[in-house]
């Protein structure tokens, strides 16, 4: 098996394992289907524009939550944000524990408001690196002369 | 985006969205689907765009007619988001259908939360068709029978009945909901898509039913190697 075609199975096992795994959901599919000769970079740019996102009401939550008397609309209000981009991409994971965290917040409850915080803040570094890890394989792909078939 | 002038044979789409991530998402499901785009982050600057302000008192004012009025583009549709800050989708939509030189334009809600009555409250209020985020390329081919009929009939009365059949429509699709319908492997692309069609709909009032969250979280391929 020359040099492309392992690689290109590489990529294909990496991309059916995050799904698998749940780390992403159909919509990141939608994404491909969306990129094209047009717009060959669209996929990397909306996940960046997420990350930037997610980073900034990451930071927005940790402050609001360390109040001495917190603002739980705020907060809700970040997470809902962060619930509407991660389904946006495909970020499952990430969207289910803005759920749960959503919750907590109705419920005026810090404890779990905090905890869910920090599984956001794990599930988000999770993907982080396994989007980064998959445009990275992508990349090396087509340096060496492969392309993905979308 | 580009204010460039009209293509004339384009359907110009106005989106509007506070989200930078949605903007970015519907313009190219929109121009994908070879519609001109132009995306706007508020109800206000919607408004705006279409050439619509308000009175101090908060009355709408047409614009007084001149050649220099800010609608130098014309908008064949407009798709907002519900939830926004400061005027929310609703809002806008109320003020479309309001304004005399505006409200035959139509309007689609776009929402991430599966609410009935906010998609009754919708639909009553004029908008022709609701859609449930994320958007897909398949929300879109619910499009096109509007985008048909505009060119066809400018008919008031007739878009006025609409609305009433798609709530029946759409209570229909209820009673005939399949909860098995999940669990099926995934067809080929195009029955999906037309599968996407159906189930977006039998999927807003489905969800309603259900005790769980109301969210479309559940994954469609279960590890079926899809680089596509």
């Amino acid at each position: 098996m020359d040099v492309v075609t392992q690689m290109q199975r590489q990529l294909l096992q990496y991309t059916s394992s995050l799904f698998k795994e749940g780390f992403l959901d159909d919509q990141f599919n939608q994404l491909q289907q969306l990129q094209d000769e047009s717009n060959p970079e669209f996929v990397v740019e909306v996940v960046t524009l997420f990350f930037e996102d997610a980073e900034r009401l990451l930071n927005e939550l940790s402050k609001s939550l360390e109040q001495e008397s917190i603002d739980f609309r705020r907060v809700d209000a970040h997470v809902h944000q962060l619930k509407g981009s991660s389904s946006s991409i495909g970020a499952q994971r990430v969207q289910r524990v803005c759920i749960a965290f959503k919750n907590f917040c109705e419920q005026q409850n810090v404890e779990g408001c905090l905890k869910s915080l920090q599984e956001i803040k794990q599930e988000y570094s999770l993907v982080k690196t396994k989007l980064e890890t998959l445009f990275k394989m992508e990349k090396q792909l087509f340096a060496a002369g492969g392309s993905v078939s979308r | 985006m580009g204010m460039a002038a009209t293509e004339s044979q384009q359907f110009h789409v106005l989106a509007v969205d506070d989200s930078l991530i949605d903007r970015k998402l519907i313009e190219r499901l929109l121009r994908t689907s070879s519609y001109q785009v132009t995306t706007v982050d508020s109800g206000t600057k919607a408004l705006e765009f279409l050439g619509l302000r308000e009175n101090h008192d908060g009355t709408p004012n047409t614009p007084s007619v001149s050649p220099n009025n800010h609608q130098e583009v014309e908008v064949n549709m407009v798709i907002t988001d519900y939830c926004m800050p400061g005027m929310t989708g609703y809002d806008l939509l109320k003020k479309i259908k309001e304004s005399s030189s505006l409200r035959n334009i139509p309007v689609v809600i776009m929402s991430s939360e599966n609410v009935p009555s906010r998609i009754s409250r919708c639909l009553e209020e004029g908008a022709e068709e609701f859609f449930l985020k994320p958007v897909r390329l398949s929300d879109l081919n619910r499009l096109k029978p509007h985008i048909m009929k505009r060119s066809k009939l400018k008919d008031e009365d007739q878009k006025q009945q609409v609305i009433p059949e798609k709530i029946e429509n759409l209570l229909e699709v209820q009673k005939q909901h399949q909860p098995q319908e999940e669990a099926q492997p995934q067809p080929p692309l195009e029955q999906q898509q037309q599968n996407n069609n159906n189930s977006n709909k039998r999927k807003s009032m489905e969800q309603s039913l259900s005790p769980e969250p109301t969210d479309r979280t559940r994954p469609r391929y279960s590890g079926i190697a899809t680089v596509v």
